[in-house]
């Protein structure tokens, strides 16, 4: 995409390269962006990543299926249980094991926390670019923490969890869990609510977030976009709903969609989602059989992971994480090993379409639009 | 009541008198300028330490977390922690930069936000300069500051810099209209630009904030100070998560701290000055002249510092749009509505003015409509 220039200016110019990053304060992780700006408006805009590379598809190719999970967690950081439930997936699809009821219960409870784990924050994130000096994102990580503390409760760890296993989870929820979590659960409207308030209509952030970086519906779906951001394109397109993998279908939950894809919309349609996922958190709980937590048959998960080998074959295992479609693509040849492991990374692929979001905006409108995409450079560069 | 009210003129009458004991008559103007100077010298300094004190403390509550408590008592000793640790650092001078100038401009800084105190009426008779132009004497201090910010940001020769600087002289032009017209008003009416004549116009309860024009020159006057200071929302020139910190981004040690003095100190001095023009400066009553200064001025600098822990920035076209769309023709407007308000009967010409005002700011409000946000309704797929 080109830019052109609307008027042309009175005498000579000249345009001014600048490189945000990959130390700056709001780009979210060692992300450099080279603008070129005229005057405070974006000529030209070139993502450059990498900085962030850990090799963390061949590690997983030379180490056990099992043996890569705990490396899935820091992938997206933030969401280390979605990251380990898409791994699960695609390697049970390969392997074709069952997940017993209540485990899959668990998953999804511990998946939908960690959507509101992830949107809350990043709503605070968001309103830091913005210039709200730290007050919407200390009360973000207030109610984070709150949910974090129930993920240490059963994983033993609060961010990298490494807690589900092929076939079921790690260990049993702890016998306070249900509790808390429909304790935390039952206060996370009102959260949101009081959020919502002060920021939703804040003028300010209207006239800041609306108009800025529109994503057309064709762009975005011929980009790969997923997640949120698609969504607030005005495509309703929800794995959970689409491959209803997991027990999603079991659940009544609505998909929130945005009109005209600017960073208002991915704004506010993270926030509906938010109040939907305490709608599927509060019928999961209620719900949640008792039973085995990990399958038994297959001798998988915690009791022999070195001798685990899947058929030969490949999957592609993918779900709706809190960032879009996270999938991996897996291809055994029989041994220990797995031969190919590929993720697909959402916020890589949402941020390909930087530029074209970002030209003729101003300066601080890159840096909102990049806000609005929800990346984690954990998983952007792996 | 009458001493303490006037405590601080006394004791400067008093040191006066005593020093006439054995200094030649000539030599007194001189004292008399020395007490004072050196009065305000050491009044912004510590007005700067202990604000920065006063803000960590309240964003920090708006945060929801304590803010400095570590050193001292409620953290009260954290300036002079803060004093030591900038003095001692290092001084990092870029390569490239502009040497004399990286280093001119944050000492230079300082000089117009010191010298404004000199017209700030502090109390009753406590003013250290009673200048006839005061207001006009604060007004072209206070933009002077736009120059030495250039000056450091096209000294360091950093990118960032230069698009802080340059965001802060687009920012003070614009900025610096509405606020000198926004003055206007008070001068109209009180017919000085004194600060001192200012204040004791407004004696009583008369103060100027009560009648319609004084409300928008007010709003207007404050609105524009917070911009004119570099302080959210209109902390463009500084905007850490959009260019690093703008201007001041290859400060450090000192240097760095001699910004947030200038800025600091500017942030008091134009709180004192807003307080001055239209919430009746010293006058109150029950207390001393002092104490309603200070209680007002630090209740303008405490919205500043509420606006600091809430409101997100705005962007450069919206801030130049503010000030060009709203607040001029605000200003313009408001100009002819205290003459209106002067020339008619007293009961009947509040009633008229606020008409006018609300008219105007009815206009104003419809003519920018288009740029007004509007709220959203979405839907959803999937009905469940």
């Amino acid at each position: 995409m080109q830019y052109e220039l609307k008027d042309a200016p009175a005498f000579e110019t000249q345009t001014l390269e600048v490189s945000l990053g990959p130390q700056h304060p709001s780009t979210h992780g060692v992300f450099r962006m080279n603008v070129v700006l005229d005057g405070e408006t974006i000529v030209k805009l070139k993502p450059v990543m990498g900085y962030l590379h850990r090799n963390h598809e061949k590690l997983a190719e030379n180490m056990t299926w099992l043996g890569s999970m705990p490396y899935t967690d820091r992938l997206d950081y933030i969401c280390s249980m979605t990251n380990n439930f898409a791994y699960a997936l695609a390697v049970e699809k390969l392997a074709n094991l069952e997940v017993p009821e209540r485990a899959q219960y668990i998953r999804v409870i511990m998946a939908e926390l960690t959507r509101l784990v992830n949107h809350t924050l990043l709503i605070g994130f968001l309103l830091n670019d913005l210039g709200a000096f730290f007050t919407p994102v200390l009360y973000a990580f207030r109610e984070r923490e709150k949910i974090l503390d129930l993920f240490e409760a059963v994983a033993g760890s609060r961010m990298m969890c490494n807690y589900l296993r092929f076939g079921g989870v790690k260990v049993d929820l702890t016998s306070d869990f249900i509790p808390r979590a429909r304790q935390i659960i039952n206060k996370y409207p009102k959260f949101l609510d009081e959020f919502e308030k002060l920021l939703s209509e804040n003028e300010i952030l209207m006239a800041r977030c609306q108009n800025v970086g529109v994503l057309p519906k064709e762009l975005a779906i011929n980009a790969g976009i997923s997640g949120p951001m698609l969504r607030a394109s005005g495509v309703p397109y929800d794995i959970r709903k689409v491959d209803g993998y997991s027990i999603y279908n079991r659940f009544k939950f609505r998909v929130p969609i945005g009109e005209k894809g600017d960073v208002y919309d991915r704004y506010y349609v993270r926030i509906l989602e938010m109040r939907e996922s305490i709608k599927i958190l509060d019928q999961a709980i209620k719900e949640i059989p008792d039973g085995e937590f990990i399958t038994k048959e297959g001798g998988v998960g915690a009791r022999a992971p070195r001798n685990f080998k899947p058929p030969k074959g490949d999957a592609y295992g993918r779900i709706e994480a809190p960032k879009g479609e996270l999938g991996f693509y897996l291809v055994s040849d029989g041994t220990v090993k797995p031969y190919r492991y590929h993720v697909r990374p959402p916020s890589f692929i949402n941020l390909t379409i930087l530029e074209d979001m970002c030209l003729g905006q101003k300066v601080a409108d890159a840096i909102i639009i990049l806000g609005s995409i929800d990346i984690v450079l954990g998983e952007v560069d792996r | 009541m009458e001493t303490i009210d006037q405590a601080f003129v006394l004791g400067k009458r008093a040191a006066l008198n005593w020093m006439s004991a054995f200094l030649p008559d000539w030599t007194m103007v001189f004292v008399s300028i020395i007490i004072s100077a050196t009065a305000i010298v050491i009044f912004g300094p510590v007005t700067m330490m202990y604000l920065t004190w006063f803000e960590r403390k309240l964003v920090g509550r708006i945060q929801n977390r304590f803010g400095p408590n570590r050193v001292g008592p409620w953290g009260l000793l954290q300036p002079i922690a803060d004093g030591i640790k900038m003095l001692t650092k290092e001084d990092i001078v870029p390569e490239h930069a502009d040497k004399f100038a990286h280093f001119l401009a944050p000492v230079v800084i300082v000089i117009p936000a010191l010298l404004i105190f000199s017209v700030v009426p502090f109390g009753r008779g406590m003013v250290a300069v009673d200048l006839s132009i005061g207001i006009l004497f604060f007004l072209a201090l206070s933009s002077t500051t736009t120059i030495w910010i250039f000056v450091a940001s096209w000294g360091s020769r950093n990118k960032f810099s230069l698009l802080g600087g340059m965001r802060s002289v687009a920012q003070m032009i614009s900025y610096e209209i509405p606020m000198v017209l926004s003055v206007v008003p008070v001068l109209l009416v009180v017919g000085s630009f004194s600060t001192v004549s200012i204040v004791e116009a407004q004696s009583g309860w008369n103060w100027f904030i009560f009648t319609p024009w004084g409300i928008a020159g007010f709003l207007v006057f404050f609105l524009t100070g917070v911009a004119e200071v570099n302080r959210t929302p209109f902390d463009l020139p500084e905007g850490e998560s959009e260019i690093v910190a703008g201007f001041h981004t290859e400060y450090s040690g000192m240097k760095f701290a001699l910004f947030y003095m200038a800025e600091f100190m500017n942030a008091f001095s134009i709180s004192g000055i807003v307080a001055t023009a239209y919430l009746g400066g010293w006058q109150g009553p029950w207390l001393p002249s002092w104490a309603w200064f200070f209680i007002k001025t630090y209740a303008l600098v405490f919205v500043m510092m509420w606006f600091r822990g809430t409101f997100p920035r705005l962007r450069v076209d919206q801030l130049m749009g503010f000030a060009w769309k709203v607040l001029l023709p605000l200003t313009l407007a408001n100009i002819f509505i205290a003459a209106l308000w002067l020339n008619l009967e007293s009961p009947k010409n509040n009633l008229i003015s606020a008409l006018v005002l609300v008219a105007i700011v009815t206009i104003i409000y419809w003519a920018n409509r288009p740029e007004v946000p509007k709220k959203r309704i979405y839907r959803y797929a999937y009905e469940d």
